[in-house]
């Protein structure tokens, strides 16, 4: 075996892999949260959408979201085969189990993670899926007047079947035709039982953050007295409750809002 | 023992061998002192089993000071019993009530085989030693004591872990029946120290290969094996030997051709 199929083989090189993608879920999910803030934005979608088109055209984007579903599926199959693994270092089981102290979260992350990816293909399916591979999203023209700012919306139906996005001027007018996501985040979102879906996988994701984030730490043997307690606070406070929390709103939000129309 | 009045109803895993399906028999605990050790109220069982023409039941043990890390019983779903940082041959009777049904199994891990009853092999803990956790040194005159400056923090360190009894509650202990917490005190004891600087590199990764090779599960960090350990071994050894780990694969390539020369 070559040594670094080794090392990585090993019990110790395959809890790397699961820190390493882990950790780099984290930072995706710091910036997943950031841009779609857009979707507060009270602007008929427009900054969303355009935000939308920018990360499916913009090809170094587009390569680092490959790495990001790469590492999603490395990190879902990697607890797999760690999981099954740990299963046939214990055929037998015991008859009873005391309560030990180790935290809920860290004895259920494998629950917590399937949890969260049925939620990811649901949630991919559902957008990602949609808008780059059918043709079920719609398009808008937003037609912004250059000069005083003022800005238009309406309907758009594409003249040719593979049309993507456009922009372009007519005087002091700037027309782009964009496929309008906010539209199909509005729909979705106005159905209770997929906002019930979204709220329960952020509070899987609160769980799997509070034992993951200083794990994947653990496991890279950053362990020191003046930073651990940091770690601790910031997979606790941070990823645990003010980026679910974010997530959360926007179904919640956009539920209330679609209940008032 | 004037007091010896206690009375309970003890569910015991027996098992012939390795090779045959073992199962639980429930046995009654009669005059038991509350200041008997858990192991003395066992010896008291056996006894009486003896005499009844029965086989007695078959558990590990040496010192019964809390040393040596031969007993090994799984009591009512924690390894060495309800107390924290004691060893099974330190829990007194006094620790359970009169009437109680205790329930004691095996550790259970497959690298654990069941030698009989309640004893099991824990000679891949040897291995995993043997592979890499000891020192090279020179024989011949006394050394000077204090010779090697070792700073004080540095040498409690080790010191605690070394106060590992190689008894396998932790592996008993962990979900994923993970060696982590014993391997990483042995890496640590000596890797700490300037006497275990020659072989640092190589012995965490020929340990650690010889964990996986014996067929233990992977640490999550629960820190289950931290709170059941009787000698309070701290979670921190096991992210010190992650990080030697990593270092000595990703870092240290002098070590990593020494030992692919020596085919390890
Ligand atoms: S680390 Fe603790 S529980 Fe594990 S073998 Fe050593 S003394 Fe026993
Ligand atoms: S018998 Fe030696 S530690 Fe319990």
């Amino acid at each position: 075996m070559s040594e670094t199929k080794q090392t990585f083989n090993s019990s110790l090189g395959k809890k790397l892999i699961m820190a390493l993608t882990g950790l780099f879920l984290c930072t995706f999910l710091i910036v997943h949260l950031g841009g779609n803030l857009l979707l507060f934005s009270n602007d008929g979608g427009y900054s969303f959408n355009m935000y939308a088109n920018f990360l499916t055209h913009f090809p170094p984007i587009e390569v680092v979201a490959y790495v990001l579903y790469a590492s999603i599926l490395v990190h879902a199959l990697y607890a797999i085969i760690l999981t099954t693994k740990n299963r046939k270092a214990r055929p037998v089981t015991y008859a009873v189990v005391n309560k030990s102290p180790a935290s809920w979260s860290s004895k259920n992350m494998g629950l917590l993670g399937s949890i969260l990816f049925l939620f990811i293909v649901i949630h991919m399916g559902d957008f990602w899926y949609k808008y780059k591979f059918t043709n079920t999203v719609n398009f808008k023209e937003y037609r912004t007047n250059l000069a005083t700012g003022e800005r238009t919306e309406t309907a758009y139906t594409p003249e040719k079947a593979d049309f993507e996005h456009s922009q372009s001027f007519d005087g002091n007018t700037e027309i782009i035709r964009v496929k309008d996501l906010h539209a199909r985040v509005q729909s979705s979102f106005s159905q209770l039982w997929y906002v019930a879906i979204y709220v329960i996988a952020m509070g899987a994701l609160t769980f799997h953050m509070v034992h993951g984030f200083q794990s994947a730490f653990r496991t890279l043997g950053w362990v020191h007295r003046k930073y651990t307690p940091i770690v601790e606070f910031i997979g606790t406070w941070f990823f645990g409750a003010i980026i679910p929390l974010g997530f959360a709103a926007m179904p919640v939000v956009y539920y209330f809002m679609s209940l008032s129309k | 023992m004037d007091n010896a009045n206690m009375k309970l109803t003890l569910k015991v895993w027996r098992q012939k061998d390795a090779k045959t399906a073992g199962k639980f028999e429930t046995y009654k605990a009669e005059n038991i002192s509350p200041d008997m050790s858990f192991l003395e109220m066992l010896d008291i069982v056996n006894e009486s089993l003896t005499h009844g023409g029965q086989e007695p039941i078959y558990f590990d043990h040496d010192c019964r000071e809390g040393i040596c890390g031969m007993c090994s019983l799984y009591i009512n779903g924690n390894p060495h019993g309800p107390k924290r940082a004691i060893t099974t041959c330190q829990l007194h009777m006094r620790s359970f009530h009169d009437g109680e049904t205790i329930t004691i199994e095996p550790w259970r891990a497959a690298p654990f085989p069941v030698v009989k009853d309640l004893a099991v092999d824990r000679s891949a803990f040897d291995r995993i030693q043997q592979a890499g956790g000891y020192i090279s040194i020179n024989t011949g005159g006394v050394p000077d004591a204090n010779a090697i400056p070792i700073p004080k923090i540095i040498a409690d360190e080790a010191f605690n872990s070394a106060t590992c009894i190689g008894c396998g509650a932790c592996v008993a202990a962990c979900k994923n029946a993970s060696a982590m917490l014993f391997v990483s005190a042995k890496v640590s004891q000596l890797g700490m120290l300037p006497q275990g600087q020659p072989e640092r590199y190589r012995r965490v990764q020929t340990m650690v290969t010889q964990m996986d090779e014996e067929g233990f599960g992977n640490c999550t960090n629960t820190g289950a094996c931290e709170a059941e350990c009787p000698k309070e071994i701290s979670l921190t050894n096991i992210s010190r030997m992650n990080n030697d780990f990593l270092s000595a694969k990703l870092f240290r390539q002098e070590e990593v051709h020494e030992i692919k020369h020596e085919g390890a």
